[in-house]
């Protein structure tokens, strides 16, 4: 299986007012394509940098990630934007939904950012997916918790991503609709190939991934799988 | 790796979804743009229309295509070169005098006009009835309406104008020639031309013109006429006036006027631009998740800034189109707020050109001052879609330095096109920049004092609402600008008018004259000082006066002056019959400059004389030069021994040159006395009497002048206050903006402590304490500035001294601290009416 994300003695250091926070400390892990990977790790583990690095949402001077056989660091912020848009779909544990934005709308920014001309009707069937086809003229404001989440997964899956990222998807959300969007986040996950990065507290959900690792204090405690 | 394929069309539907969301936020900011840029645009394009009024209306302004006009009976010269020109077409010989209606008793200082000839031959005499403007020409007088009405005369009645009696033809409502605001100090009087000798006005020291009206071709180029025919009449001191160097003339009287309302409304139009400033470093900061968000899905810095930056440019233009509408509305009022002011009637029209401004104007201003703000958009992480992350990266200093440019530069060339002037400029430029950065430097001075100072041992409420003047995103610093802007401008006006008007009543103290008698021939001296002390009244000045012309100036002959083209010597000092007085002492209105004041001599060659700083400027003369006069017939020289400044809008006789005593005494003179009046009737009694016996004598009664120089700096401080009134109207919707936008932060703050226990009074007592707080300290700078301001224009352009009233501390201060304390409580009421559950609710959604 070919790897689709290769972090490699990864590092990163904030620092605050004096003093120096070592947030991540060599950590070094692969996901292939199509595959499931939890990290998982207490509040303060790092494991929400983790993510960030993993995207290309944030970059640090120590270490190397592959994405998509792309060197992150080598590429400059629109670079790394462009990589996203094409490769990586999002799931966060508050949704962010652009809030102006109706589901439709939201739906579609991946797509439409691609140039792709038949968006409004892909960004339907999706909706239509995730059970929300009713609720396409609707705003953020207008949606339940749950119903957010499912404009949330189908945005992520909008752009046929290789891979996604999932920061505690299922966190903000009663257990019932939690389980509900894990099964439509795994049941998407098998259906399209993507591989799926999911950070996560719930232990229950991180042995339904193929392989997980634990965190604590910036280090790589446990590999599973 | 392929770049994302998105074009301008879906920034555009982004900026559309998006900004169609937050209407309500970007409606506000508009509404500051459409205000700014209707002040502009409606004062701009009124300017142009007048222009263009007067110059489609410059024949019927002054009744012909040009005339050739003296101050003295033409000589025989200019009687070639008007028979050269094919004849005058009509002539006129105007002056002023007294009338008296016998009817009433009643007398006043008009504008005799005799003419005759077909005079107007464009535009036309209106009169009532309509046919008094033929009739009259048979043996009658058109008198001016308004006076009628005043005087209480009906068409029939009689006139006295010196030794000749007329009946009353017709009332006269216009006329080409006479303006309004001269007319309203001497109104007109139109007789026909052959009844002027017999009047017996026309005697030494009247001030008479002598005019010749003529009619062209069409194909004939006046500008060509002027170049050719006028430097000739200069040599013989007459003077040509075409239509369009009429026009040209008029419409310069209101253009300094106009420019300086363009100014008032363009610093409506930068308040606004500060609240768009101030209002989208808000809303960028709300929109900060959804930046982060964008760029996760692959938006690049570019795009992501571009949306808003859109957002912002549709803002501009929509309130730039708007603001031309209203500024199309708002120019109707300015016929009816001016009144008779105006030279002519102006048809307000919709022009191209005031579109374009006001798009121009609204898209240049909201961009420009939006760039800064909307940088922040660059900086954004995408990481803030997962966490909270402190920003790490701030603009960059070039780019900063860059917009900063911009905006200054931009504003330097639209106050350049509004003036014309570099140097008035960069005058307006660097004050408004020093009122800026003053407010700014008070506002984050009170924020770090207030800081380093705090009162923690005050009660909680006023703890809280403190502490809110200098929280993350306070509206400190955009309120105490726009507030402190507004009250300021309105202030200095307020502070401008009372000085012009204070200084015109100067003399109106217990001591001085309030009424001056003009053209008293020399053997009615006596006479007329015994008339004005039998009705109980002083004479207080008794001012001799002598006419002469200058003959050479440093030895050059003025004719030799005339032909040189390089000469810069003014052509009112070559031409002009100067009215000179002499006397052994400077009067309360002229200070020395240069030289020395001589009181008095006995020789007759080289006399010493004072001029004036104006005469010494145009004629080019300095401490020592010699000038020679030609006084009636006999040539004295002279030396110029002092230069004085004159303060010439004092309202009392001055001087451009004095003599000494005991040089002037027995050359051919008349004279002008002064004296005080005590009340309305016993003044209307002497000028009666004084009119009734010594007929030529003009009067001025400074006491009506000075109620209508109030009526006429009334009205244009009407319209001055109106535009300065804008300023506010802005700053209030700068104001309300910078409320609704930061609104959602104080729901949040204010449902969090009523959840604590906090009750609703209390976050309204907080909310009212800050706004009461902002207002005063905005307003108390404004006026503070106001008073600065003022007091720099007394000592430099009114060379006054400067005491303010109290009216702008009394009532301009306190009306406007709480009219920001009523805006903001009024709009914070929704904050304590949610239930606290329903905001956190959402908030967490």
């Amino acid at each position: 299986m070919s790897k689709i994300l290769k972090v490699q003695h990864l590092s990163k250091t904030y620092r605050s007012g004096e003093h120096d926070l070592n947030v991540l400390n060599n950590v070094s892990f692969e996901v292939g394509e199509g595959e499931s990977f939890a990290i998982v790790g207490p509040s303060g583990s790092g494991k929400t940098t983790l993510l960030g690095l993993c995207a290309g949402l944030d970059t640090t001077d120590e270490g190397e990630i592959w994405l998509c056989g792309q060197n992150l660091f080598e590429l400059d912020e629109d670079g790394r934007a462009r990589l996203r848009n094409q490769n990586v779909g999002f799931v966060f544990q508050d949704f962010q939904l652009l809030p102006t934005l109706t589901a439709l709308e939201n739906v579609i920014v991946p797509l439409e950012l691609r140039g792709v001309k038949n968006a409004a009707a892909q960004g339907k069937e999706l909706l239509d997916k995730v059970g929300l086809l009713d609720r396409t003229g609707h705003y953020p404001s207008q949606l339940s918790g749950g119903e957010q989440q499912r404009v949330a997964l189908a945005r992520a899956f909008a752009n046929k991503p290789a891979i996604l990222f999932a920061d505690e998807p299922t966190g903000n959300l009663d257990d019932d609709t939690g389980i509900k969007i894990e099964d439509l986040l795994f049941e998407l996950n098998k259906e399209q190939g993507t591989a799926l990065v999911i950070v996560t507290h719930d232990l229950e959900l991180a042995k339904k991934t193929d392989k997980s690792i634990r965190l604590r204090s910036g280090k790589i405690e446990q590999t599973v799988g | 790796m392929k770049k994302n394929n998105t074009g301008f069309s879906w920034l555009l539907k982004m900026a559309w979804r998006d900004g169609k969301a937050s209407y309500g936020k970007l409606l506000l900011f508009v509404f500051s743009i459409t205000l700014g840029v209707a002040a502009v645009v409606s004062v701009h394009s009124f300017s142009d229309l007048l222009k263009d009024n007067i110059a489609s209306q410059s024949k019927a302004l002054l009744g012909a295509d040009y005339l050739i006009e003296s101050d003295k009976p033409v000589n025989d010269r200019v009687m070639g070169i008007m028979d050269s020109l094919g004849g005058a077409d009509a002539r006129e010989i105007n002056f002023m005098s007294m009338a008296a209606f016998p009817g009433n008793n009643g007398t006043k200082l008009m504008e005799v006009r005799g003419v005759e000839g077909g005079f107007p031959f464009y535009g036309e005499l209106e009169t009532t009835p309509v046919s008094a403007a033929k009739d009259f020409r048979n043996g009658g007088a058109l008198v001016d309406a308004t006076t009628m009405l005043q005087l209480n005369l009906k068409v029939g009645d009689s006139i006295k104008l010196g030794a000749v009696t007329l009946p009353i033809a017709g009332e006269l409502e216009t006329v080409p020639g006479s303006t309004s605001v001269f007319g309203a100090i001497a109104p007109p009087i139109l007789i026909p031309f052959q009844f002027i000798e017999s009047t017996g006005l026309v005697q030494t020291g009247s001030r008479i013109e002598y005019k010749y009206y003529f009619k062209a071709d069409e194909s004939e180029d006046m500008a060509m006429l002027d170049e050719k025919v006028d430097p000739i009449l200069d040599a013989e001191e007459a003077d040509l006036d075409t239509h369009l160097s009429e026009a040209r003339r008029l419409g310069r009287r209101y253009e300094n006027f106009g420019k300086f309302l363009n100014l008032v409304g363009f610093i409506a139009l930068l308040l606004g631009c500060v609240g768009i400033a101030s209002g989208m470093g808000i809303y960028v900061q709300m929109k900060i998740k959804s930046i982060a968000v964008l760029k996760c899905l692959g938006a690049s810095k570019r795009q992501s800034y571009l949306i808003f930056f859109l957002q912002i440019a549709c803002m501009g233009i929509v309130g730039g189109l708007l603001g031309t509408v209203i500024g199309y509305l708002l120019q109707q009022l300015f016929p009816v707020l001016l009144g008779d002011l105006l030279p002519v009637d102006v048809d307000i029209t919709f022009s191209l050109q005031s579109i374009f401004l006001g798009l121009s104007l609204g898209l240049a201003m909201s961009v420009l001052f939006a760039l800064y703000p909307l940088m922040k958009t660059l900086y954004v992480s995408p990481l803030q879609a997962l966490r909270v992350v402190q920003e790490t990266k701030s603009r960059s200093k070039r780019a900063t330095t860059v917009v900063g440019l911009g905006i200054v530069l931009f504003v330097f060339s639209f106050s350049f096109w509004l003036l014309g002037d570099f140097l008035r400029s960069l005058y307006f430029v660097g004050g408004l920049l020093v009122v800026f950065l003053i407010l700014t430097a008070v506002a984050r001075f009170f924020m770090a004092m207030l800081k380093r100072f705090f009162p923690h041992s005050w009660g909680f409420i006023a703890r809280q609402s403190l502490k809110n003047l200098f929280r993350p995103q306070n509206q400190t610093l955009v309120l105490v600008l726009s507030i402190g802007i507004g009250t300021f401008l309105i202030s200095t006006l307020y502070f401008t008018k009372d000085m012009l008007l204070e200084k015109a009543a100067i003399e109106d103290s217990a001591n001085s004259a309030n009424m001056i008698l003009m053209d008293i021939q020399n053997q009615q001296v006596d006479g007329v000082s015994n008339t004005i002390k039998a009705s109980g009244y002083p004479v207080i000045d008794k001012i001799p006066i002598v006419t002469m012309r200058v003959e050479t100036l440093k030895d050059r002959h003025v004719e030799d002056i005339r032909k040189d083209t390089t000469s810069q010597v003014g052509r009112w000092i070559l031409n002009h019959e100067f009215r000179v007085t002499y006397r052994d002492s400077l009067i309360g209105s002229e200070r020395i400059l240069e030289g020395d004041w001589v009181s008095s001599v006995n020789s007759e060659s080289d006399v010493p004389i004072s001029v004036s700083s104006d005469f010494a400027n145009m004629a080019k003369v300095t401490i020592g030069d010699s000038i020679s006069f030609n006084v009636q017939g006999r040539i004295m020289s002279t030396v110029v021994q002092s230069i004085r400044e004159v303060d010439w809008s004092r309202l009392q006789p001055n001087f451009s040159i004095v003599f000494p005593s005991g040089v002037l005494e027995n050359a051919p003179q008349f004279g002008v006395m002064t004296t005080r009046t005590t009340d309305d009737q016993g003044s209307a009694q002497l000028q009666q009497q004084l009119v009734r016996q010594f007929p030529n004598v003009s009067i001025l009664d400074l006491k009506r002048i000075l109620s209508l120089l109030e009526d006429i700096l009334g009205k244009i401080g009407w319209v001055i206050n109106f535009m300065a009134f804008f300023s506010i109207f802005v700053g209030v919707a700068v104001l309300m903006g910078a409320i609704y936008s930061s609104k959602h932060q104080r729901v949040k703050q204010g449902a969090l402590l009523r959840t604590l226990g906090a009750q609703s009074s209390q976050i309204l007592k907080m909310i009212a304490i800050e706004y009461a707080v902002l207002g005063f300290l905005g307003a108390f700078m404004g006026v503070l500035l106001a008073v600065l301001g003022s007091s720099l224009l007394a000592y430099m352009l009114f060379e006054t001294a400067f005491a303010p009233s109290w009216v702008p501390f009394l009532i301009i201060l306190p009306s406007i601290t709480l009219l920001v304390f009523a805006l903001g409580v009024a709009n914070s009421i929704s904050i304590v009416r949610n239930s606290p559950l329903s905001v956190l609710k959402k908030e967490k959604e």
